[in-house]
């Protein structure tokens, strides 16, 4: 079921929520809404879900409009962040609840929720309270949950932001398993660029209440709309007008008139990545990603000089980028062909 | 010893100490005066046609005076809490009146509205409902004074669980009754049933605002606590003792559920 929002506009008081919004979400995909605090990113969720009213605009879930309809009858999955369970139900009256409200028979109940815990990983936990779990096997407990009654769509609000490190890796790779198992059409929330490239097949950068630019993981960072979403998707350093990725930087031994004169500051060793921070004539610090053979071959020590040649640099005010090489992109150039979710902001 | 640790011994003999003369010392010595010569004094006084009679119209207050501060109670609390409204302080103050205004003034606003040439008493009196010196008057003072608590219990849990476990049901099908019924109210029970607790003490033992409205008759309109009072005044101690350590009796019980609801809680 395809979700498109169109001119969706939101504002908490003096503040601009959303602002003209529009996506395109296709049928089975798994979307990522992607930017930072505030951006916005979770209010179009719950707008989908119909948990927020819009100002402007409309929602459409599989071709008709339910800008109107009530969230209870919108048949969206929804996964908050902190869970959202019922604590006073057990593992199976949480994920049995959806199903019980549709006046489901106790057997049909039974079969199905022990088909979803299974599904979820928790088999055997039916009779445990929500309190006696752990924050990643309450999250699949919650997902369990929204999944049961069948819905059009998927909608997860930050669903591992409350959990740690480790356990958010493995969920990641497991939501996305989950997700070519169902192929329900999901869409879910994050601000962490990597959690959103590793899960997601589309993304949608957000910042103030805008859409960015949306495409795939490799448009986004190869083909970066604007200043924003380079530097919010992936690591970046500023020469002048342009931006030029750390590992886009090579440092060379011998001056020529693509380099720029640096001295190395500091030389860190990340394992297989070396990371050298570099200050420029100007004053400008930038930093360079090298690999450990590629340091080694060139023998860099802190406190020599060092000649930069960017390659790849972009510029986004029309300015031509300071290196030829440099595949400059002009305002908006999403590759329409390759791009399954298009933005019109 | 060190002297964080007599400090702490200190303090706890004081708080033990000022409990135990301004609070447990009457209460003994309540008991032992109603005892001192045996049960049935007490025992005769209470079961006499007036105390008992005292005895059950207190508890017909409390069984219908408590339900309906609970269910308000509880509809006041979504109100002020879920649904954000300007007018929202005014009804959080109101709220407090009882707590602030004494019981007797309550007493005294009620009978200026049903009492003669009241705002309410020529269609009363065309009806044909009498509702000073009579049961709906002592229940009407009770409800008026003990409106606050149920509220005051509330509110703060249902502040604290947000709204988060609401949408989720929303989201799973569930209409505004249902989300109510399964999810909120199996929430905030504990906050309610500790209100309903302090609600039925209040109740139990109310004297002022019922004594003006009752018109103290024995055997037609007088409460536990009233008859305590008139049997007082004439000098049949057993009778007031007695009914004095009923009263007790019942808040102790009343309060002895409210411990068993906190470790409940707590579990």
């Amino acid at each position: 079921m395809g979700i498109s929002v169109e001119g969706a506009g939101k504002s908490f008081g003096d503040f601009q929520a959303l602002d003209d919004v529009s996506i395109e979400v296709p049928d089975g995909s798994l979307t990522a809404l992607l930017g930072p605090s505030g951006s916005g990113k979770s209010t179009l969720l719950r707008a989908i879900a119909g948990l927020e009213t819009l100002d402007t605009g409309r929602v459409t879930i599989d071709g008709a409009d339910v800008s109107k309809t009530p969230t209870q009858k919108r048949e969206v999955g929804f996964v908050f962040q902190h869970y959202a369970a019922f604590k006073h139900m057990t593992v199976y009256e949480n994920v049995g609840f959806g199903l019980k409200i549709r006046k489901w028979k106790k057997d049909a109940i039974r079969t199905r929720v022990d088909e979803l815990l299974n599904l979820v990983q928790l088999p055997g936990l039916a009779d445990r309270y929500p309190s006696q779990l752990s924050g990643g096997q309450r999250q699949r407990m919650a997902l369990a949950r929204a999944l049961a009654v069948q819905p059009q769509v998927l909608l997860l609000d930050e669903p591992f932001g409350a959990l740690d490190a480790k356990v958010r890796k493995d969920l990641r790779t497991w939501l996305r398993n989950l997700h070519e198992e169902m192929n329900v059409t999901t869409i879910f929330v994050t601000h962490d660029q990597e959690e959103a490239m590793d899960v997601a097949g589309q993304l949608v950068v957000m910042n103030q209440g805008r859409v960015e630019q949306s495409g795939s993981a490799d448009d986004l960072y190869d083909k970066p709309a604007n200043e924003f979403v380079m530097s919010f998707v992936g690591e970046v350093n500023r020469l002048g007008d342009s931006y030029v990725r750390p590992h886009d930087i090579e440092i060379v031994r011998d001056r020529d008139e693509k380099t720029e004169e640096a001295m190395v500051q500091r030389i860190v060793a990340l394992g297989f990545e070396i990371r050298v921070e570099l200050v420029l004539g100007d004053g400008t610090e930038v930093w360079a990603q090298l690999t450990r053979s590629e340091a080694q071959r060139l023998e860099l020590q802190e406190g020599q000089i060092a000649y930069l040649r960017p390659v790849h640099a972009k510029s986004f005010n029309g300015s031509p980028p300071s290196n030829p090489r440099g595949a400059s992109t002009p305002h908006g150039s999403t590759d329409g062909d390759d791009a399954e979710v298009s933005a019109a902001a | 010893m060190n002297s964080s640790a007599t400090g702490r011994w200190g303090l706890r003999f004081l708080g033990l100490g000022y409990i135990a003369v301004l609070l447990i010392a009457p209460l003994i010595l309540l008991f032992y005066k109603t005892f001192e010569e045996g049960l049935a004094p007490p025992f005769e006084a209470i079961t006499s046609g007036d105390g008992l009679h005292a005895l059950k119209l207190t508890l017909l207050t409390v069984v219908i005076a408590v339900p309906i501060n609970t269910v308000f109670g509880v509809i006041c609390s979504l109100l002020l809490v879920r649904h954000k409204w300007k007018g929202n302080w005014l009804i959080d103050a109101a709220i407090n009146l009882p707590f602030a205004i004494s019981p007797v003034v309550i007493g005294l606003s009620l009978f200026l509205l049903y009492g003669k040439n009241g705002w309410f008493e020529p269609g009363l009196a065309e009806a044909g409902i009498k509702i000073l010196f009579s049961t709906p008057g002592i229940v009407l003072a009770c409800v008026f004074v003990s409106v606050p608590f149920v509220v005051r219990e509330t509110v703060p849990v249902l502040q604290e669980i947000g709204t988060e476990q609401e949408q989720a049901a929303e989201t799973l099908g569930a209409n505004a009754w249902q989300t109510f019924w399964r999810v909120t109210l199996p929430a905030i029970r504990w906050g309610v049933a500790y209100g309903v607790v302090l609600c039925t003490a209040r109740v139990l033992g109310e004297f002022g605002a019922v004594s003006v409205v009752s018109g103290n008759i024995s055997g037609e309109t007088q409460t536990l606590p009233l008859f305590v009072e008139k049997n007082y005044e004439n000098f049949n101690l057993p009778g007031a003792f007695g009914a004095a350590v009923l009263l007790a009796l019942l808040a102790l019980v009343v309060l002895m559920a409210m411990n068993l609801l906190k470790r409940k809680e707590a579990a």
